[in-house]
């Protein structure tokens, strides 16, 4: 093997890309191996080891900020860049250097980030731990971010922005409105770590979820549907299914996600019309949700067969799959009964990895999986066997781990509203926590398998890389025009 | 001004109405027969990306 191939280098800005992609693995598998850990530490307490650097507490953010904002931002950094210099065709504006200080500022705010939480560092505010000295560096490095998007966009050469774009914009733009208004705090002092928010009370409460859901509605679906819009027709060679609906999707996204924060907050103090205007949102939402998964799967249309030859686009389109069923599970969780019996339950953390682990994730390895080859010149994969051991074992890992808490969390507040005759409680907590023990056990299972799929995907993808090709029978023809590593 | 700002006052409490007409007008010109061919060259804009073609 010669790294021969690589001399032919691409007019577009691809070393901060390649960088950024393998910021991506590396924060997957981090993410994935704490999940695991915190998984195993609720199934057996005892693997806090009574250190408080290691506590579920602060590990539990370690996880999340891994997972959202290292794999998650990472990806989205990535295929952002990406996408808008080939469907802009043009490089990116600032070049390798604003790029470059969006890459290497990222990655301090992760480890910052993370540093913190295990020293105890935290605002405790859901999905944005990270103290105020964090929150600034972090509005510095997305404004260059968004800079870099907004001026690429700007000069493209393409008189049409892609919808793809559209969604990648969308999600840069909300999420610095987000982070702003939600890390409004007063630090104690400028050379503490301590700071207090601007907000308190139920207006703290939903400042937090209109934060927190439009994290998950902008940061994890409307960014990773610019993922979907751009991959899915490259893997399958054939534009979107309509382009007149991914115009609707975008749009009624806009539109209706930002509301829907308040079915967080259902039977608290925060006033009840706008419980139910939150309720109301989140319903609606079934719509574009739906519309947009139709868009993405049925960008198969006539081709399903590639879903059983090609296993890169088998992750493209299960993790659309997987979209539309989180999406419909969600809108049902934000109807103020049934949040009744999910709310604090293991219903809740089920259903955010059937969207973490089965949308985002998937989706994310899809397009590594299309970008490593391309970013390397490289004619191939090393190896689509791999791929597709992957994809079974992630995908065994995620059923485990949502039907072990779909049946947990549903057995939990069941057994919290339980009366007996008496009208007495009929169970202890600790009762519930004894019966939650095997799902919890279930669960770690389901995410060591999804850490092993990853181990598999990154042991491939360093194959690619080097310009490995493994020998496999029905493996495809080198595509025309690309170099063939030899 | 104050005649703007009195038609602002008054047109304010409708936001919901207005959002929900722009939407709609959103909807209508995507959905606009006459802009078929252009959606559907737009769709293949991922397609013609390939390296060279800058």
């Amino acid at each position: 093997m010669t790294d021969q191939a690589s001399a032919s280098s691409s007019a577009y800005n691809e070393g901060v890309i390649r960088l950024l992609v393998i910021a991506t693995m590396f924060w997957g598998v981090a993410a994935f191996l704490v999940g695991v850990l915190i998984a195993l530490q609720l199934a057996y307490p005892v693997l806090n080891l009574d250190l408080e650097w290691f506590s579920f507490g602060r590990v539990r953010p370690l996880h999340t900020s891994g997972a959202i904002f290292g794999f998650g931002g990472n990806a989205l950094i990535a295929t952002s860049f990406y996408v808008v210099q080939r469907t802009g065709r043009t490089t990116l504006f600032g070049g390798e250097t604003l790029a470059g200080f969006v890459f290497v500022g990222y990655q301090l705010f992760l480890v910052m980030a993370g540093v913190g939480y295990l020293l105890g560092i935290t605002q405790g505010r859901e999905y944005a731990e990270p103290e105020w000295y964090v929150d600034l560096w972090l509005t510095l490095v997305w404004v260059v971010y968004l800079l870099v998007f907004l001026g690429t966009v700007m000069k493209r050469k393409e008189p049409h922005i892609y919808v793809a774009n559209w969604f990648f914009l969308s999600f840069i733009v909300t999420v610095a409105m987000l982070h702003i208004v939600n890390g409004l705090s007063l630090p104690v002092s400028w050379t503490g770590t301590k700071s207090y928010s601007l907000f308190s009370g139920v207006q703290d409460a939903l400042t937090q979820w209109w934060y927190g859901h439009n994290a998950v509605g902008f940061f994890l679906t409307a960014g990773f549907l610019g993922i979907m819009y751009y991959f899915i027709p490259k893997q399958a060679e054939r534009p979107v299914y309509s382009y007149r609906l991914s115009i609707i999707h975008f749009w009624s996204i806009i539109f209706l996600y930002i509301w829907a924060g308040p079915h967080h907050l259902f039977y608290t103090s925060l006033p009840d019309w706008a419980q139910t205007l939150g309720m109301t949102f989140s319903v609606m939402l079934w719509m574009p949700s739906w519309g947009g998964m139709i868009n993405g799967i049925m960008t198969l249309s006539g081709a399903w067969d590639k879903l059983r030859t090609d296993p890169v686009l088998r992750f493209l389109v299960v993790s659309v799959a997987f979209y539309g069923m989180s999406t419909f599970e969600g809108p049902l969780m934000s109807v103020k009964p049934v949040n009744a019996l999910s709310h604090w339950t293991d219903w809740t953390v089920g259903h955010s990895h059937s969207g973490a682990l089965g949308w985002v994730a998937f989706v994310s390895f899809g397009a590594v999986y299309f970008l490593v080859p391309k970013l390397w010149r490289r004619a191939r994969l090393y190896s689509e066997r791999l791929v597709s051991v992957h994809f079974w074992i992630a995908t065994i890992g995620i059923v485990l781990y949502i039907t072990a808490m779909w049946v947990s969390g549903i057995l939990q507040g069941l057994m919290w509203r339980a009366y007996d005759s008496l009208g007495f409680l009929q169970y202890a907590f600790i009762e519930t926590v004894e019966a939650m023990h095997p799902f919890y056990v279930i669960r770690a299972l389901g995410g060591v398998l999804f850490l092993i799929g990853s181990l598999v995907m990154v042991y491939n993808l360093i194959r690619t890389a080097r310009g490995d090709v493994r020998e496999e029978a029905g493996a495809p023809a080198v595509a025309p025009g690309m170099n063939p590593a030899e | 001004m104050e005649t703007l700002q009195a038609i602002a006052e008054a047109l304010r409490p409708f936001w919901g109405l207005w959002l929900m007409g722009l939407f709609l007008a959103i909807v209508a010109w995507a959905l606009w027969p006459k802009r078929k061919a252009e959606m559907e060259q737009h769709a293949r804009i991922p397609l013609r990306d390939d390296d060279g073609e800058m």
